[in-house]
């Protein structure tokens, strides 16, 4: 009877997390620099860090906004369900949109997709706390 | 006598003379026995008053409708992120963020809104002061400080204007969203510009500007000098565009301006220039 009870609360195996990164890019690729900026990021390189599978998502819409590049760039972020964004620079109104969608923000700008990853992995980037930069608006 | 002319003066460049030429030219307008109004569109660094020191009579505030969003009936379509042009309503996960600064109140989202859970709240963004100046009606907008929502009130002020007959606009540097907001719909345009390169190359922009919006204008030259009114000349040559007056480069303008004073009244020669300037217009805009 006691050994049962313990059974009872032991953890069922959990399906393994897949924990997806988007980093800005200047380009498709792994190898590509990092874009320090976010609204008008070239690219958003979205990568599963379990597998290590990555896809390209272009953010031309962003790039021509005349305003709220950053909140577009936000939105399309968020409905690649990362759970964590890798860029240069963000602005107030593109952190609210980030925070809203429960996306955590780490600022890492130096090399490539690759190598910000790799730092991202072994936990060297710090995960902010506000914007980075002003508003360009008001 | 036209029935209700409107001109504005504009420019390219900041800092050519807009509001010297059109203070002025409501002088004149006054002197000739029109009804005029002057408005200052340039609403965020309104300077008219310098010049023509009204007697204000009117204050209100002018506001811009913005989206409150009631999360109960909110059913997360994204509906109104959809019909925003200005991301200023998104919707994110399970919420929907409103940007309120970047709203320029159209009222799209609830109107679209399926479940009725936007609805309006008035967000002040400056005001308007109404008076006379010496026989000129005059209207000026003030936009509050760190405001970058300008078109709502430039319309505003151009709603206020009175019974005229002739409204002379002093509107924005440039050739964005403001300048357009003042000038769309005007009988006639004035483009001050200065006689240098780079004046002569906003002018372009400003022409260019005129052209597409479809309405008919002509080049007043300030600072007017010798040494580059040639290339003035060969550039409103090329671009088939009347020149209808020049105003000298001269020192005394300089100093009646640094001082508020309206040249029209304390420099011999000058009401002469815009007398004619205001003839032209006349002759121009009725045709």
């Amino acid at each position: 009877m006691f050994i049962k009870t313990i059974n009872l609360f032991k953890k069922k195996p959990e399906r393994v997390k897949i924990l997806k990164v988007a980093i800005t890019s200047q380009g498709k690729t792994l190898e590509s620099k990092v874009d320090p900026r976010f609204g008008r990021a070239g690219w958003f390189v979205v990568i599963n860090t379990n597998t290590g599978d990555y896809r390209a998502v272009n953010n031309q819409k962003s790039l021509n906004a005349n305003q709220g590049a950053g909140i577009q760039a936000a939105e399309q972020v968020s409905r690649e369900e990362v759970s964590a964004l890798i860029t240069g620079n963000c602005g107030p109104k593109a952190f609210r949109t980030l925070m809203a969608a429960g996306i955590k923000v780490y600022y890492g700008t130096e090399g490539t997709v690759a190598e910000v990853l790799e730092q991202f992995k072994k936990g060297a980037l710090r995960e902010a706390s506000d914007a980075s930069v002003d508003s360009h608006w008001a | 006598m036209a029935l209700n002319l409107t001109v504005a003066v504009a420019s390219g460049k900041g800092g050519t003379g807009k509001t010297t030429v059109s203070a002025n030219l409501a002088c004149a307008a006054v002197e000739a026995g029109y009804r005029a109004a002057y408005l200052d569109c340039d609403v965020e660094e309104p300077n008219g008053h310098l010049f023509l020191k009204p007697c204000l009579s009117h204050r209100y505030p002018v506001s811009v409708p913005i989206p409150e969003v009631n999360g109960k009936k909110c059913i997360k379509c994204g509906a109104c992120q959809e019909v925003c042009q200005y991301s200023a309503i998104v919707k994110i996960s399970k919420t929907v963020l409103t940007f309120d600064n970047m709203c320029h109140g159209c009222g799209g989202c609830s109107l679209v809104c399926p479940a009725g859970a936007i609805t309006e709240k008035e967000r002040p963004i400056g005001i308007i002061e109404k008076g006379s100046a010496g026989g000129v009606s005059f209207i000026h907008g003030r936009l509050n400080i760190g405001e970058a929502m300008s078109p709502p009130l430039i319309k505003a002020v151009r709603e206020a204007d009175q019974h005229v007959n002739l409204t002379i606009i002093d509107a924005p540097p440039g050739t964005s969203c403001p300048v357009i907001a003042a000038i769309r719909g005007v009988d006639y345009v004035l483009l001050v510009t200065e006689p240098t390169p780079f004046g002569l190359n906003d002018l372009g922009l400003a022409l260019d500007m005129l052209h597409e919006l479809g309405i008919p204008g002509a080049v007043v030259i300030n600072r007017a000098n010798l040494e580059y009114n040639q290339l003035a000349y060969d550039f409103c040559r090329e671009r088939r565009v009347r020149i209808l007056a020049e105003i000298p480069d001269a020192r005394r303008v300089a100093e009646a301006y640094s001082v508020g004073d309206l040249a029209y009244y304390a420099i011999p020669g000058y009401r002469e220039i815009m007398k004619q300037l205001l003839t032209s217009v006349q002759r121009e805009a009725i045709g």
